[in-house]
């Protein structure tokens, strides 16, 4: 036979068969809602909002938004919060992984670190403001003995002019996720030989592993970090809770006036948003010139060869301390909760409550419970569909053998990039014209553009980690590729699956702002309740829903921990 | 044409640059031992003959088996075997269910599970269908894993290094029970290696790649 | 009470209007109750509070009980979305059977649904127990100045009092003037919910009312009055009083249930409220310390009364009508007004009501904080709801954006 004839020989056919169109279909699902979403939000900007009657472009929204006089205030509010708050967790979580990785310490916080990404941020966000008032758990512990005070002071701790509270909150919070981050990349970045190499060269443990490793770390951690810098910038339930209120920071008006009865103020609330993807933008481009400028000062430190091995002894301390700030926060945080959800009468200064009962639970718990049921519905529905995305990408990936490349993660990367609050007000508007007015179903639709990416990003490692030779004789044995998908990956990678499916989860469970926008105010999930009830300030209503949200949160985590071991727990092959 | 397993002037390309040549038969009960350097494409010969070759090579030429062309098939159609260095037992199953996901599809359960409790006794492992694989000595998962493809009843078998992982006295046990078994079903067997040994124990023909 | 949001300008943009529409007669009570026997009926409520679903559940019983009318609590976040959903049932040319057949609602939402003829009536004024309110001594006749000409019928009344810490406080502030000479005195110790919260804007009303001379001009639309002129004195007293608040007024508690979350922490020593039985339930509660108590200002305080309005579309408008009398029942007003239930002002006149009931109202023990009718004095009523949004937005000019 002629070798002419078999010249387009090629590979064997490629059969990605079904899959092929999960991941245009994934790309829809997670980029569709917020293009979509930018668009209705950019037009009503220049006035155009048919559903309202108004249809002609002009300036007037951009001008009734220049008129509003808190809107240098809360533009500064915006990106001074967002800068420190992202700077300050980075260099936190810089430190401690210089100054402590590879320690006990280090692996304690390591444990902590999927309870401490399971709290959502509301939850978070109240007990903390709780614990460092004025009239906070920490000033009740020391007063009258330590501090005089029979009364508190008047200090404006929480929701004070520079959002310093604020900032605190979310460092705490944006901590846990860059360390999660950062403990992906150090496997990839073999930081452990390049310490042995720079420790042996005489360098200090903080400025060798700065010198050595960081750059390959942030080379990695780098998207993750932008996402906390626009996500900062643009929060709305922290900064309803621990941020200014004269005025507050420009998301928090966009809501304010999103939610406005008179359907021209929706005008006024899109210019806002475009006015705050604009400040995004100009945030990443100036951190963007940032990690320029310290990249450049950061050769000329590696070339001039100092040890500094006399840092270590202020350094790690700091680090440590950093480490320990967000675990109290957090978990502190949650325990102030729970103690204000069982509380007879707490008045200051006494340490702990007059006494404690199950009144609050008898209360709201019925209802709190109601929100349960359609947290779980909403969660579990948008996780599931996520895993099958997901899911039918990764295997796509692996039957073409085509590498996600640099720009499909940023594609991965963009619905946390762009602010939420630009393009959700567009979405809202946008599921009024299709006559989605209320429910579940937009609600869901706006959760998956959130858990799509994170589910992404917690499965693609392992996914793709899974040796490639047991497909390759599973397949000679005689198995189809769905049949190895079946049979062989998805029960090997159970673990990682049920791991991702609890951050699915717990990322849909801490959704304020697409509960709120794409449920038209009527689906009432833990967290529109918990943050409704925190603006009323009634600590015992708020203790028991933070409480139920956490937990709510939590479980999938420790289903995640538990299944596998009963499942497996005569395969010991299983539990790598 | 004859029967076995025949590399019709086989020649695979990466992007435009060929990796690896070979044009050869190999015949029933005969072993092929395919030697030389790591890097050299060995591995790639033999995912081609599997059907998993990676899309970014291009290959010329047919792979036949038995007379048919299987170049275009898909990898579970074509009934080739392939051991590696590692077990790759399945960690989530049984020893048993390893063997049963093998075992050809058909015949009653009780039937199945005779022919597993046979093929474990082969092996001199009987009894041992409820075990964990990761609870097994290095021996017994390669022997496991070898039942575990034969039991799929392939027309040829590849062998990508399939000892390196025993120590030297299993090695010997291990290549006489898979030539054995080869030779007695009459398997066209390649085996790429790099260990001289191998190729001395399997006594067919040696081809050197990239020499 | 419920934060009132208007509608007014979506029923604006859209330009309804339509005829009211009528079937069985209000004057007809044995009518009305025949044809309400087995309607089911739809009560769209703020369901923010459990204590009020407790109520409405407890009146869906008697409600079931005596009429054979079955009662559904919708419970809402916001009572706009009632009317939202009317309004667009109406475009859609869904006029009878709709979804909502009774509405808590009141001020702006009542104007603006009565001026787009989406509601039901007149009928409250036909209601056998019509008889007992308090027309003379109460606010039940207009809404935030608006005539309710039989639209809506009345089930509660809401007054603003003062809560203070005896603890702290010796005696009840009689005007806004002592008020700030307290609050100078006592530096930090004072706020009010952050402007346009409903609550926050009442103290605004209130403080006018007390600081202009001449009422009337308050009635009537700001347009028609100097409003820089009239509220001058108001802008005085907020620059004087602003830098001797909780955090010199840098920051305000979001809502009420927040400024009553500082007072329990000592954080402030006194707090606006508009529900006279709030203290003593919050007390019962845990949620407020036991030496809080209230007080009214010496020229009396604004009141208003919460009401419920039947949609000109809803199916089932005679049992809508049954449960509307079922609230203004003494029975049900006395269980309202009963702190450990709900706290809530009664509607009735004592001496129109027979000799039972008035004794049961009078040996009703109303919270250890909670004023008697008769030390709650003057009502003052509603100044005409454009002040309220004019005075909330200059507010926030002034004081909102402080940076």
């Amino acid at each position: 036979m002629p070798i002419r004839a078999l010249s387009d020989g090629g590979g064997p056919v490629p059969r990605t068969g079904l899959v092929a169109a999960f991941p245009p279909l994934t790309l829809l699902v997670m980029l569709g809602p917020v293009a979509a979403g930018l668009a209705g939000t950019l037009l009503p900007a220049f006035g155009y909002l048919p559903a309202a009657g108004l249809s002609t472009l002009s300036l007037d929204p951009f001008r009734s938004l220049l008129d509003w006089p808190g809107l240098g205030a809360a533009t500064r509010l915006s990106v001074s919060t967002g800068l420190l708050a992202t700077a300050l967790a980075l260099a936190a979580v810089t430190l401690l992984f210089a100054g402590w990785s590879g320690t006990r310490a280090f692996r304690v916080l390591e444990r902590l670190l999927s309870p401490l990404l399971s709290v959502p941020h509301a939850a978070m966000a109240f007990g903390l403001a709780f614990l460092i008032a004025p009239s906070g758990w920490i000033a009740r512990a020391l007063s009258p003995w330590a501090t005089g005070w029979e009364r508190p002071p008047d200090l404006l701790i929480v929701h004070d002019q520079l959002g310093l509270a604020m900032v605190a909150g979310l460092v705490a919070k944006e901590m846990p996720f860059l360390m999660l981050m950062g403990l992906a990349a150090m496997g990839q970045a073999d930081a452990t030989r390049r310490m042995r190499v720079a420790q042996a060269a005489g360098y200090g443990r903080v400025a060798g592993w700065l010198k050595s490793v960081f750059p390959a770390i942030y080379a990695q951690i780098r998207l993750p970090v932008y996402v906390v810098l626009a996500y900062s910038m643009s929060v709305v339930d922290v900064a309803l809770i621990l941020g200014p209120s004269t005025p507050p920071p420009l998301s928090v008006q966009v809501v304010r006036w999103m939610a406005d009865p008179d359907l021209a103020m929706r005008l006024t609330a899109s210019a806002a948003a475009m006015l705050q993807l604009a400040l995004v933008i100009a945030a990443l481009i100036l951190w963007r010139a940032g990690e320029w400028a310290v990249a450049r000062l950061g050769q000329a430190w590696i070339a001039r060869g100092g040890r500094g091995r006399a840092a270590d002894q202020l350094l790690r301390p700091l680090g440590v301390v950093a480490g320990a700030f967000s675990a109290l926060a957090v978990l502190g945080g949650i325990a102030c909760l729970a103690v204000w959800s069982f509380a007879g009468f707490w008045g200051f200064p006494d340490p702990l409550p007059n006494g404690f009962d199950m009144r609050s639970w008898a209360r709201h718990g019925p209802e709190a419970w109601q929100a349960t049921g359609a947290t779980a519905l909403i969660a579990g529905i948008a996780t599931a569909l996520a895993l099958i995305l997901v899911i039918g990408c990764l295997e796509a990936e692996y039957r073409r053998d085509r590498a996600l490349t640099q720009a499909g993660l940023w594609l991965v990367y963009l619905p946390l990039v762009v602010p939420q609050i630009a393009f959700l007000p567009g979405l809202q508007t946008l599921f009024l014209t299709f006559g989605l007015t209320a429910g579940t179903i937009p609600v869901v639709i706006a959760h998956l553009v959130f858990v799509l990416p994170y589910i992404f990003l917690s499965l693609g490692d392992p996914w793709r980690a899974w040796e490639p030779r047991t497909g390759i004789v599973a397949r000679a044995l005689g198995t189809s590729p769905s049949g190895v998908l079946w049979r062989v990956r998805l029960p090997m990678l159970a673990r990682p699956i049920l791991t991702a499916a609890a951050v699915g989860i717990a990322v849909s469970v801490g959704q304020y702002l697409p509960t709120l926008l794409a449920g038209g105010g009527r689906v009432a999930t833990l967290t529109t309740e918990a943050v409704a009830l925190a603006s009323g300030g009634d600590r015992r209503a708020i203790g028991v829903y933070g409480v139920a949200q956490t937990l709510v949160a939590m479980v999938p985590f420790a289903a995640a921990l538990l299944i596998p071991a009963l499942l497996w727990r005569n395969r010991r092959g299983m539990h790598g | 044409m004859a029967d076995g397993l025949t590399l019709d002037r086989v020649s695979i390309t990466r992007a435009g640059r060929e990796v690896v040549a070979l044009d050869r038969h190999v015949a029933p009960g005969e072993v092929l031992s395919v030697m030389g350097p790591s890097g050299v494409g060995k591995s790639t010969l033999l995912s081609l003959i599997t059907g998993t070759l990676a899309p970014a090579f291009r290959f010329d030429g047919r792979v036949l088996l038995d007379g048919a062309d299987i170049s275009r098939a898909a990898p579970e159609a074509r009934r080739i075997g392939i051991l590696f260095q590692d077990d790759l037992l399945f960690p989530h199953l049984s020893v048993g269910a390893n063997l049963a996901f093998g075992l050809s599809p058909g015949g009653s359960a009780a039937e199945r599970r005779r022919k597993i409790a046979e093929a474990l006794e082969e092996i001199g492992m009987a009894g041992f269908a409820e075990r964990d694989p990761a609870t097994l000595s290095g021996g017994q998962k390669a022997r496991v894993a070898l039942m575990r493809m034969l039991l799929s009843e392939p027309r040829a078998l590849l062998l990508d290094e399939a000892f390196s992982g025993l120590d030297a006295d299993r090695r010997d046990q291990m290549r006489r029970l898979v030539f054995d078994r080869a030779r007695d079903r009459g398997l066209p067997v390649i085996m790429v290696t790099h260990d001289k040994a191998d190729a001395d124990a399997a006594g067919g023909p040696v081809v050197t790649l990239g020499g | 009470m419920t934060p009132v949001k208007s509608v007014l300008p979506l029923l604006a943009a859209l330009g309804m209007t339509a005829p009211a529409w009528s079937q069985t007669d209000p004057a007809d009570w044995d009518a009305v109750t025949a044809a309400a026997e087995g309607q089911t009926v739809y009560w769209h409520a703020w369901g923010g509070s459990t204590a009020t679903n407790d109520f409405i559940a407890w009146i869906g019983e008697k409600a079931a009980e005596e009429h054979g009318v079955t009662l559904e609590h919708v419970k809402l976040s916001d009572t706009g979305d009632a009317v939202t959903r009317v309004l667009s049932e109406k475009q859609a040319g869904a006029d009878d059977d709709g979804a909502v057949d009774l509405i808590w609602i009141n001020g702006p939402n009542f104007a603006a649904m009565k001026e787009a003829d989406l509601l039901f009536g007149p009928f409250a004024e036909a209601l056998p127990n019509w008889q007992y309110v308090d027309v003379d001594g109460k606010t039940v006749q207009t809404d935030f100045t608006v005539p309710t000409e039989g639209y809506e019928a009345p089930w509660a009344m809401a007054q603003v009092v003062f809560m203070y810490d005896t603890a702290d406080l010796d005696a009840p502030l009689p005007s806004a003037e002592a008020i700030l000479d307290w609050a100078q005195a006592n530096p930090g110790r004072f706020t009010y919910p952050q402007p346009p919260d409903f609550l926050g804007t009442t103290f605004l009303k209130q403080t006018l009312i007390e600081l202009v001379d001449d009422n009337t001009v308050l009635s009537r639309p700001e347009s028609e009055a100097d409003f820089q002129a009239v509220t001058a004195p108001l802008w005085d007293y907020l620059d004087a009083l602003t830098p001797v608040l909780w955090r010199q007024g840098q920051a305000y508690p979001a809502t009420g249930p927040a400024q009553l979350q500082l007072m329990a922490d000592e954080e402030i020593d006194l707090a606006i409220s508009f529900s006279p039985g709030e203290a003593s339930t919050a007390i019962a509660n845990n949620q407020l310390q036991p030496s809080v108590r209230t007080f009214v200002l010496e020229d009396g305080t604004l009141g208003n009364a919460s009401f419920v309005a039947i949609p000109y579309n809803s199916g089932s408008k005679e049992g809508a009508m049954v449960v509307a009398n079922a609230l203004m029942s003494p029975e049900a007003q006395l269980r309202a007004q009963d702190p450990a239930i709900l706290g809530y002002g009664t509607v009735l006149a004592m001496e129109k009501l027979p000799e039972a009931d008035r004794a049961a109202f009078e040996a009703l023990d109303l919270g250890v904080a909670t004023l008697s009718p008769a030390e709650l004095g003057d009502v003052q009523p509603e100044p005409h709801p454009s002040w309220m949004t004019r005075i909330g937005q200059e507010w926030i000019e002034r004081y909102g954006v402080v940076q």
